[in-house]
């Protein structure tokens, strides 16, 4: 019976559980509580429908009896069950590990608060994740952005501020165009439900409303998922969210985004629309190729690792958005084979700089010098994590480019190559700023010492630095999961 | 033991050593003892290996599989058992030297240090028996970064900024060139492994293969042909016995070990003799050795000096596949052995120096012979061998050089080795001249002796065995024949 | 020639409320990216938004159409999903606009200020202090 209403559920846990989290304002330990359980509870559930789906197909569930597609409609198929995977794995390991970074980073009467918004943002993820529906899936983007501005805000400098504003214009800007998008594509087909309009739409290919939609719901998206040049919200927000905050969104929210791009160019417009009339590749190839360089060498100049981080990370939607522009299989394969890879890596990363944050108070290369031998553990988690960003051979961020080379090879792309091997170079320098500063440098003469950070912010670091290793050395089920889903996309069966 | 479980353990051992040496990290004599118990058990494992090989087994393992087709997997061979064969008779022998070096200089950090060399070692062992290309790239890198270490070991600015150098250049190399010719190799290939006569034949030919073969000989930095060679004298800042395992025998000898490996199992010499220009490639160790002996020439510190010999000398190995004659080859497999042995004990003998007087400059050694009688025969051993000369094992590998020049007639390419050995003559029977027959400066009023008895030991092992080579050589002979050119 | 104007005035006219749409849209998106006063941001914001709303609610009313409920003189009806919609997005805007609003107060709190370029030259200092 509860197995029926598992879409449902996957959504409804966390979207109800949120405002118990808020009741026990008074309590921030126990809504933390509440949080994880429902992280841990979203992740049982999201492997259920993983398991479901690839035993007896795509489950569709229709929101009250009401078939679709009038009625609300949640679809979980091969692509999303493994995105949704994704994101409430790294809440379960992020949420966990919440507890001690956020009393040192948040005022104490705002961590019920940002509790509660970090399970609203996790409810927001996995619904649009889920969602079969196209007004939906907007209206639970907001639900989620809102959720991150109010985290971002919360973050100790007032810097911090001054990012979550500047992210709420440009997500909003990002969400309305969206909504354009969705309304011009209402008024042609009279119709909201994806399946629905992946069937309506291939008669209006010449409209030319058609085209303004796609263009407006693609500028849209791509500010959401900070599409170079639309990436700067991205490095001040990452930079100054509480340490939990940036780990949690990094490895969620932008992976997300790009997850709604290819539902939106394969399976609603479909794969003859957009790579054959429109030609989306011709503005993704050479978009991601110059974000890819452009910001990897920015990330090279960058004093605060969070920051840096945060450009790498921009550079690896690069690489996201690349493998849907080299238009086949395989580098959809590589793409979201690297929504996968790259969740893993920036979490590990990002949640090691929030120990290094929680002993130190801050994440500057130089207050980092020597911290080596002081936290042994946290480095040599962000030592696996960045030798994954650099694409190592035995870790994720390996396996990710080789997919991604190889969908290049077969296009017969060699400059792409070129460049995917020099961004590695880069890659390998920024890492190696911070590996030289930690390992070679001594401790400055002021700073003062410290000791390892506590087990429960380590245990969660090392979750994911092992997922690394383990996702690198045997990669056979996640690439499989990525590759049915891609394979599936481009058969134009759709969902 | 079934030669499977041998591999294991040959790869696993080193990192045990590595593991005990940090058990035991506050007890010196535990740790230096574990760490020659495990290198005698490691040439234990790898001579039971041996012996499996020479009876014309091979064995193959798959470790794991990180996708179809792209797998962590091992095989031994001819030419890589050699080189396994190499690193694990001069380990514990450098290990014996080390402790006598480390202790009698008082160097910090030496956990770390017997650590990161047996990390190295691990490196070794994985290069030696890789399956695939892929296999081989893992462990080159995990050979350069775990050598990083040990090269800036002295932890001050000249030590980082020679690190510096090393790294970059070797990471540099090997991602931006070797990397890309491996993705290259899949993709026409289908595949990495390792097998007889090549893989690319009738996939890849013109000027492509050129262009492929070159990205592996720059790529492969270890190799150091010219212009990719400035990290072998900056890794000179590195404490003696890592100059001497690492920059006379693991490190080098992996890059030059993985040129002739590529040459032969991946590339197929028929397939590159075909190639447009390929008579012309040797053209670039060819010249890389004359000019790094010329500049050997011209060091006066010693570490230096042989430094740039180790390049001319890395090039004659290069030299030698790239004549592409099966002669010029096996010479060139010898080559690897020779100066493994030859280049160690002459390093050995410089630590010995530096370690019992601080002496650094060949211009300081003026009569050293008479005051370090064992250490100055052995360096006289060495000097005999790289210039090669016999009684030392020098000697066949330049002989079996020659002839695969000839083979080919490439007349000029003997040249370069008649003027090479000259050259080399030049710039070791100075340092020889004046330890023996040059008066100590009256200035001198230090009086020092022989250095500490385990570099001593060390050195005379090393400079015995490069003339036990030379006299019984069926072992190196047997498996360069059973390479299958 | 008469016929001429009729189309193109009518062709004009006749679609008048996206040239409102697009009117807001504009004046909306222009008073976001060139003012430099928070809250005016957020109005422009706020205008922009309202342009998304007039477009949904105007593309569902149907000329002689009636409100969506069974009546028997009824020839045909407007369509009351877009309203639906709407109201949906009316709740996120409002929604968008508090949390700005606040934003707003808390930045006035730890700047002193709300206009953007003299937070920018205060953050720029500070980057240098670090």
């Amino acid at each position: 019976m509860i197995a029926s209403h598992l879409p449902a559920l996957q959504v409804v846990v966390p979207l109800l559980g949120a405002p118990f989290c808020f009741l026990l304002w008074r309590s921030p330990r126990l809504s933390w509580l509440l949080a994880t359980l429902i992280s841990w509870l979203t992740f049982a559930i999201s492997i259920a429908l993983l398991v479901t789906v690839n035993n007896s197909g795509t489950i569709e569930y229709a929101f009250g009896g009401w078939q679709a597609p009038w009625g609300i409609e949640y679809v979980v198929d091969q692509l999303n069950a493994f995105v949704l995977l994704i994101v409430s794995g790294i809440a379960a390991v992020v949420f966990p590990y919440s507890w001690i970074s956020v009393q040192q980073e948040v005022e104490l009467r705002q961590q019920s608060l940002f509790f509660t918004s970090m399970v609203l943002c996790l409810a927001g993820l996995l619904g649009i994740t889920i969602a079969g529906d196209a007004f939906n899936l907007f209206v639970l983007l907001e639900i989620s952005s809102l959720s991150t501005y109010t985290m971002i805000s919360m973050g100790r400098d007032r810097r911090a501020l001054t990012a979550s504003f500047q992210y709420l214009i440009m997500g909003t800007i990002g969400a309305t165009f969206i909504i354009i998008g969705v309304g011009i594509l209402f008024m042609l087909t009279g119709s909201l439900n994806m399946q629905d309009l992946a069937q309506r739409i291939p008669e209006l290919d010449q409209s030319r409303a058609l085209h303004v939609a796609f263009g407006f719901l693609i500028t849209g998206i791509g500010l959401k998922l900070a599409m170079f040049p639309l990436h700067l919200w991205l490095p001040n927000a990452y930079a100054y969210a509480p340490s939990a905050a940036s780990a949690f969104i990094a490895s969620t929210a932008t992976k997300v985004a790009v997850y709604v791009m290819v539902r939106y160019l394969f399976s609603i417009f479909g794969v003859n629309f957009s790579f054959q009339t429109i030609h989306i590749q011709w503005l993704f190839v050479p978009v991601s190729l110059f974000a890819i360089l452009f910001t990897s060498i920015v990330a090279l100049f960058q004093r605060d690792i969070k920051r840096m981080l945060a450009y790498s990370s921009v550079a690896q939607i690069g690489y996201m958005l690349l493998g849907i522009g080299l238009f086949n299989v395989t580098g959809l394969t590589a793409t979201l084979l690297h929504l996968f890879n790259h969740a893993l890596m920036k979490g590990a990363l990002f949640l090691a700089m929030g120990a290094v944050c929680y002993r130190i108070g801050n994440t500057f290369i130089d207050s980092m010098q020597g911290l080596g031998k002081q936290m042994p553990w946290t480095m040599a988690a962000f030592v696996i994590g960045g030798l994954s960003i650099v694409g190592v051979p035995l870790t994720t961020g390996f396996i990710s480019k080789w997919v991604l080379i190889q969908a290049a090879v077969e296009r017969g792309w060699w400059p792409v190559i070129i460049v995917i091997v020099v961004a590695s170079l880069i890659a390998m320098m920024y890492i190696w700023r911070v590996i030289e500063a930690v390992y070679l440098q001594s401790r400055p003469e002021n700073a003062k010492n410290v000791s390892e950070a506590p087990l429960s912010l380590l245990i969660p670091v090392w979750i994911l630095a092992l997922a690394n290793l383990y996702f690198g050395a045997n990669a056979t089920l996640s690439s499989e999961l990525a590759g049915n889903a891609a394979a599936t996309l481009f058969s134009g069966t759709g969902f | 033991m079934a030669p499977e479980i041998l591999l294991i353990w040959a790869l696993a051992l080193p990192l045990i050593g590595g593991g005990l040496t940090l058990c035991f990290s506050r007890i010196p004599n535990l740790r230096e003892g574990s760490t020659i118990v495990v290198a005698l058990a490691l040439l234990l494992v790898v001579s039971q290996l041996l012996s499996h090989t020479l009876n014309g087994e091979t064995t193959q393992l798959t470790l794991f599989e990180m996708l179809p087709g792209l797998s962590l997997s091992f095989k031994i061979e001819p030419l890589g058992m050699m080189f396994a064969g190499i690193a694990a008779l001069l380990w514990p022998i450098n290990s014996l030297y080390s402790i006598g070096y480390m202790r009698g200089n008082k160097e910090e950090n030496q956990t770390r240090f017997y650590l990161f060399f047996s990390i190295a070692i691990f490196g070794v062992m994985g290069v030696a028996f890789a399956g695939n290309l892929l296999t081989l790239f893992v462990f080159y890198e995990v050979l350069t970064l775990s050598t990083f270490p040990l090269v800036t070991h002295k932890g001050n600015e000249n030590a980082l900024a020679g690190g510096r150098v090393y790294l970059g250049i070797l990471l540099t190399t090997s991602i931006g060139l070797l990397l890309p010719a491996i993705i290259w190799i899949w993709s026409v290939a289908g595949t990495t492994d390792f097998t007889a006569g090549g893989i690319l034949y009738g996939k890849i030919s013109g000027i492509p293969l050129t262009v492929l073969t070159l990205l592996i000989i720059f790529g492969v930095g270890k190799a150091a042909v010219m212009p990719v060679h400035r990290w072998l004298p900056a890794a000179m800042v590195a404490p003696t016995p890592v100059s001497a395992l690492l920059h006379a025998v693991a490190v080098v000898k992996a890059g030059v070990f993985s040129v002739v490996k590529i040459v032969v199992y991946i590339i197929g010499v028929d397939t590159l003799t075909a190639a447009p220009w390929a008579d012309l490639l040797w053209i670039l160790p060819g010249f890389t050795i004359i000019v790094a002996s010329v500049v050997a020439l011209n060091q006066d510190n010693l570490k230096k000096r042989l430094a740039y010999s180790t390049i001319g000398q890395l090039s004659y190995v290069v030299l030698g596949t790239l004549l592409i004659a099966p002669f010029s080859i096996k010479g060139a497999a010898l080559h690897i052995v020779a100066h493994a042995f030859g280049k160690i004990t002459l390093f050995f003998a410089a630590g010995s120096i530096y370690t019992s007087c601080k002496k650094t400059e060949i211009s300081q050694l003026n009569g050293i012979g008479w005051r370090m009688p064992f250490t100055m025969s052995a360096f006289t051993i060495g000097a005999i061998s790289m210039i090669g000369l016999p009684p030392a094992a020098g000697f066949l590998s330049k002989w079996y050089l020659l002839l695969g020049a000839f083979e080919v007639d490439q007349i000029a390419a003997v040249c370069v080795i008649i003027i090479s050995t000259l050259l080399n003559t030049a710039y070791f029977m100075p340092v020889i001249h004046a330890a023996w027959f040059r008066k100590e400066s009256n200035e001198s009023v230090l009086t020092y002796g022989e250095a500490p008895w385990p570099i001593v030991g060390a050195l005379l092992l090393t400079a015995t065995l490069t003339i036990l080579l030379f006299l019984f050589p069926s072992i190196p002979f047997s498996l360069i024949s059973a390479i299958p050119l | 020639m008469d016929s001429f104007f009729n189309e193109v005035i009518s062709g004009a006219l006749g679609r008048y409320n996206y040239w409102v749409v697009i009117f807001l849209m504009m004046s909306g998106f222009y008073v976001v990216i060139g003012s430099t006063n928070l809250v005016k941001k957020i109005v422009g914001l706020n205008i922009f938004q309202t342009s998304v709303f007039i477009l949904y609610i105007s593309i569902g009313k149907i000329n002689g159409g009636t409100a969506p409920i069974v009546w028997a003189n009824a020839e045909r009806y407007s369509n009351p999903l877009p309203h639906v919609l709407i109201l949906t997005a009316i709740v996120v805007g409002v929604a968008t606009t508090a949390l700005g609003l606040s934003l707003i107060m808390r930045i006035k709190h730890a700047y002193n200020t709300v206009e953007e370029d003299e937070i920018l030259a205060i953050s720029l200092e500070e980057d240098e202090d670090e």
